[in-house]
């Protein structure tokens, strides 16, 4: 896998060669500004549909084991 | 029946000549055939209601196993997902079934869209129906294969850097991809987010101007959506008079396969004879496009692919242990090599310190690579190029080197980073540097942003002219 | 200088004369918005129902979805940077701050880095260095003994909070005491609190205060190393909180040591701090710039929908009170942060006009009339009170111009609490005219002299506060219609004579 990364990251490094220092970065592909939506509230998945993938529902909620203790 | 394309099933629908529920039928009965590992899922045992379709009027459809579906298993060809089955549907798939399209089967694809060949899928490659020991490419391959092998007579799949016009031109079929933005991402499951679209795998260039109609729109869940300006027309045109289409210079070396030169170059006479100008141009930064959308697609998609944690829906490894543990064995043990890979390059281009080098530096060449789309199309109406370096390569064959594979997107990559619709037409067929029966070759054309409709017109016409009429071995049509 | 003395006394230690140091303080705001629905997706907000009965797709963090951007949150940040006098950013965009927990779904959160929606702004004395908006993570709970991070066997996440909008608001390190800082945080509070975009409870959790803390020699211009201060859910746990971390750094200091950067919990048991191994410490977040959302570009409209929306805010009050009404500023302040009693008391000096200062109307209204509302209502409020501001107005005027005197008159705002009306018609009813003929009360005030000899004795003796059982006289018989001073005057005049 590294030898791979190595191989994928020369080949990407092309690009820092390249005079850019005036070029504006490309963040947002569409030219959209202020696409927003009403405060208005939509159906929420009713609980056992929210859980229902769940890995480890239990009492409504999806548990977890915790970090590893200190 | 097996035959029409899907615009002319639609116009017998109408006219009333043809059953659409025997068509749909004849079409169920059609994709259980498959034998090319190209379906991940099919509507077999009826859980596939919530995205039935009570009154189909269009031709049924297959659906890459990218875009969620309601009920119905969803996977992005990864273990990760393995048995996982959405909560709702996405717009696009919401749209077919709105326009009543049975919806076939979900298909195979690369590992979260991220491939050139269907290798990189949890659940098996996909056979390309010219040559079983082929690829049929990817991301979408299943997609592409399901039409080219008669499993389907249309279907969906999603492009990142080519991931449906190169499937498209390795299995002799149409592919588009459409302007950014053109069709709602809400529901197709993210790769990159500023460069995934949806769009059609087609046997003409009608069929993909009538599944773009279908599912092109603005999408209030999707807050990059805008849609096209005009509903797209069945295209008509049958000349290039007027119509000026440019070649990037410095093409012949990134092509691998002579066989993929001789077609290109006989297209472009095609060109010519119908009346169209043939130019050269120069896209400086193109060659770039491969270092920057290597750079660009891996950074979102390591932090698209961070929800994949074992702990809402999906796979779980480890989930007795503590929670480091447990996310990296669901990743380690959910996760192919190649999705591996990416993320941790994309992780790479993101950190502190080296974000202005990688992803920041990527960003720009992604916005030179689009003023020098913008400055061809000063001169020209498209910019045209072979879809692929070479046709359809072996199963196994590029799989020890990813940069190999990824140069595979060579032609296809520019375009995605510019935002700009292109499509891949069938022009030929050729056999592969290493020698064989002839395989399709695809030829890409290239618009300007939300250029789809004159897009559309020129394929239809240089289609015409073009006539590829061949199919696989044993695939009814032509 | 302050030299400490553990370090001189102690041999081996490096002993050097500490400076006297300054307490450098910033803190770190998050007010959750009131809106119907979170930032990104149409679920209702909760409060303390089940868990998990206010979830989507989208906050789920399922694949394929997509957020859409809450309006009515722009909204409200807006009008929060306008009441901070921040400047609002021509084009502001959402970035991605990334990080696996488990109450971040999608590993990443929705927030604002390099270019936020608000900036260089001012509250009070304080400036504000920036304002952006950004969602909510959603509720962990540790099942296990402490119920807290640490010794813990599993977690369980309820998603209901996840998704609700966010305004971070963070200041400049300009607070000096833990004092200062409480009270500020006070201040914003309020000012929140009357724009009505947020219910700012700090006990709830919809208005969270962080503290970052350092020291530095006075006089001196570079800032120490910061620690942060974390888990303090009311205004005096803050303010504990902030002192004690404080004392712990300078005694660190003069120690020899040097403060780590670190972030610390505050412990409301006991008012201890202890270090946190958080989620975020020591973190890259990856942050780029959000592929899925547009810029916001805030329209002239709504900048000006945001301004013209501005009620007057309490710093506002505060200074016009003082100012131009002449106020003292606790009693401005009061009146800043009651927005009803300030409108009751503006009435009411409207009604009193300009031979009344604004000042006497005011103590009226949160002296007297408060106390006597606590008396006979238990705490109505004076604009829910039967005295009409005229009838206060009236009554202010009355005792300034003494026709009743200074108990008359509060014997006359009891009755108006009671049962409202008009205070010249309770004077005239409960007969309690001031005394004005003096011919009238210097008969009683010589009356009374002569019935006090004693008294009178020890005045002219010198003893000044013998008067009291003279004048106690004279206002027993006028039944306090009689002004006080005008009494003493007669009274020293008499004895005089």
């Amino acid at each position: 896998m590294t030898g791979e990364l190595s191989g994928i990251l020369e080949h990407v490094d092309r690009i820092a060669a390249l005079d850019l220092d005036d070029v504006a970065p490309t963040s947002h592909v569409v030219e959209l500004e202020n696409v927003l939506r009403a405060d208005v509230p939509h159906e929420s998945l009713p609980q056992d549909v929210a859980l229902a993938s769940a890995p480890d529902p239990v009492d409504g909620a999806f548990r977890v084991p915790s970090p590893q203790a200190e | 029946m097996l035959e029409l394309t899907a615009v002319q099933a639609h116009e017998a629908m109408s006219a009333g000549e043809l059953d659409a529920d025997e068509y749909a039928e004849a079409w169920k009965e059609a994709a259980a055939g498959d034998d090319l590992n190209a379906y991940l899922w099919r509507d077999e045992n009826g859980d596939g209601a919530a995205i039935a379709v009570e009154r189909p009027c269009v031709a049924p459809i297959a659906v890459k196993d990218i875009f969620c579906t309601e009920g119905v298993p969803t996977t992005a060809g990864s273990r990760v997902l393995e048995g996982y089955r959405p909560p709702y549907t996405s717009t696009a798939v919401r749209r077919l079934i709105e326009a009543g399209a049975p919806i076939l089967g979900k298909t195979n694809m690369d590992e979260f869209a991220m491939g050139s060949s269907n290798e990189n899928s949890a659940y098996g490659p996909v056979l390309n129906p010219w040559d079983r020991g082929r690829v049929p490419g990817g991301s979408s391959g299943g997609s592409a294969a399901v039409v080219a092998g008669g499993l389907a007579p249309w279907s969906i799949g999603t492009d990142t850097g080519g991931s449906i016009r190169q499937p498209a031109a390795l299995c002799g079929l149409v592919g588009l991809k459409p302007t950014y933005g053109a069709i709602s991402r809400y529901g197709m499951i993210a790769f990159a987010s500023s460069l995934d679209q949806c769009g059609p795998l087609t046997r003409d260039v009608s069929d993909a101007a009538l599944l773009l109609a279908i599912l092109q729109g603005a999408d209030p869940c999707d807050s990059t959506s805008v849609g096209l300006e005009q509903a797209p027309r069945l295209p008509d045109r049958e000349d290039l008079k007027g119509l000026r289409f440019a070649v990037p210079n410095d093409l012949a070396q990134h092509v691998f396969d002579a066989g993929v030169r001789e077609v290109f170059e006989a297209t472009l006479e095609k060109i010519e004879a119908l009346g169209g100008e043939v130019g050269e141009v120069s896209l400086p930064h193109a060659e770039h496009g491969i270092s920057a959308y290597y750079v660009i697609a891996p950074a979102e998609a390591s932090s698209n692919l961070a929800r994949y944690d074992g702990v809402r829906y999906g796979m779980r490894a480890g989930g007795d242990e503590d929670l480091i543990t447990m996310y990296e064995k669901t990743r380690s043990e959910g996760f192919g090599a190649e999705v591996k890979r990416r993320i941790m390059l994309g992780t790479y281009a993101l950190s502190s310190g080296y974000y202005d080098a990688y992803y920041g530096q990527a960003q720009k060449v992604r916005t030179k690579i689009a003023a020098d789309f913008s400055a061809a199309f000063d001169e020209f109406d498209f910019v045209v190029t072979p879809t692929s370096p070479s046709v359809a390569f072996g199963l196994g064959e590029k799989t020890a080197d990813p940069l190999a594979m990824y140069l595979n997107d060579f032609f296809t990559v520019p375009m995605s980073l510019a935002g700009i619709p292109a499509i891949s037409i069938p022009a030929g067929l050729a056999e592969p540097s290493g020698g064989g029966p002839q395989l399709p070759v695809g030829f890409q054309i290239a618009a300007p942003a939300f250029g789809e409709q004159k897009l559309l017109e020129a394929a239809h016409a240089l289609e015409q002219a073009i006539g590829f009429d061949a199919r696989p071995e044993g695939v009814p049509g032509g | 200088m302050r030299w400490s003395r553990r370090s001189a006394l102690t041999p081996g230690r490096r002993g050097f004369p500490v400076a006297e140091l300054e307490a450098v303080i910033g803190l770190e705001i998050h007010v959750q918005l009131a809106t119907k629905t979170k930032m990104f997706c149409g679920c209702e907000l909760s409060f303390g129902e089940e868990p998990n009965i206010h979830t989507c797709p989208i906050c789920l963090a399922h694949p394929g979805v997509l957020p859409v951007t809450n309006e009515q949150a722009i909204r409200y940040a807006l009008q929060i940077a306008a009441a901070l006098e921040c400047e609002v950013a021509p084009r502001s965009i959402f970035h991605r701050k990334n990080y696996f927990y488990p109450d971040s779904p999608k590993a990443y959160q929705i927030s604002q880095y390099d270019i936020p929606l608000a900036s260089n702004g001012r509250l009070g004395d304080i400036r504000i260095h920036r304002a952006h908006l950004e969602e909510d993570a959603a509720k962990t709970i540790h099942v296990g003994e402490s119920g807290r991070i640490h010794g813990s066997s599993a977690s369980l996440v309820d998603f209901n909070r996840g998704g609700t909008p966010l305004v971070e608001i963070v200041t400049e390190p300009d607070l000096r005491s833990a004092a200062e800082a409480a009270s500020w945080a006070r201040l914003l509070r309020e000012t929140v609190r009357q724009l009505g975009v947020s219910d700012v409870n700090m006990e709830e959790g919809s208005l969270r205060v962080d503290g970052n803390i350092s020291v530095r020699p006075v006089g001196s211009e570079e800032l120490g190393t910061k620690t942060e201060l974390k888990n303090m859910n009311s205004f005096r746990f803050l303010e504990r909180g902030i002192e004690a971390e404080l004392a712990r750094q300078r005694e660190l200091i003069e120690a020899g040591g040097t403060v780590a950067q670190e972030t610390l919990h505050f412990n409301p048991g006991d008012g201890t701090l202890t270090p946190l191994r958080s989620k975020e410490e020591a973190h890259d977040y990856r942050y780029f710039p959000e592929p899925d959302l547009v810029p916001l570009a805030p329209t002239e409209a709504m900048l000006r929908e945001a301004r013209e929306s501005l009620p007057e805010l309490p710093a506002a009050r505060i200074e016009r009170y003082r100012e131009q009404m002449g106020l003292a500023d606790d009693t401005a302040a009061l009146l800043a942060t009651d927005p009803e009693t300030a409108a009751y008391f503006e009435r009411t000096a409207k009604e009193a006009g300009e031979g009344v200062e604004p000042r006497v109307v005011a103590n009226w209204v949160t002296g007297e009339l408060a106390a006597a509302l606590r008396q006979a209502d238990g705490g109505a409020s004076a604009a829910e009170s039967k005295v009409e501001p005229a009838a206060l107005a009236a009554l202010v005027a009355m005792v300034q111009e003494k026709k009743i005197s200074n108990s008359s008159g509060k014997a006359v705002l009891a009755t108006l609490v009671t049962e409202g009306g008009d205070p010249a018609a309770i004077v005239e009813r409960e007969g309690l005219a001031q005394i004005s003929d003096s011919g009238e009360l210097e008969a009683v005030v010589a009356a009374a002299v002569e019935a006090n000899p004693e008294a009178a004795e020890q005045i002219r003796a010198g003893n000044q506060k013998a008067i009291g059982a003279i004048v106690g006289a004279v206002m027993k018989e006028t039944k306090g219609r009689a002004d006080g001073g005008e009494v003493n005057r007669l009274i020293k005049q008499k004895l005089d004579s």
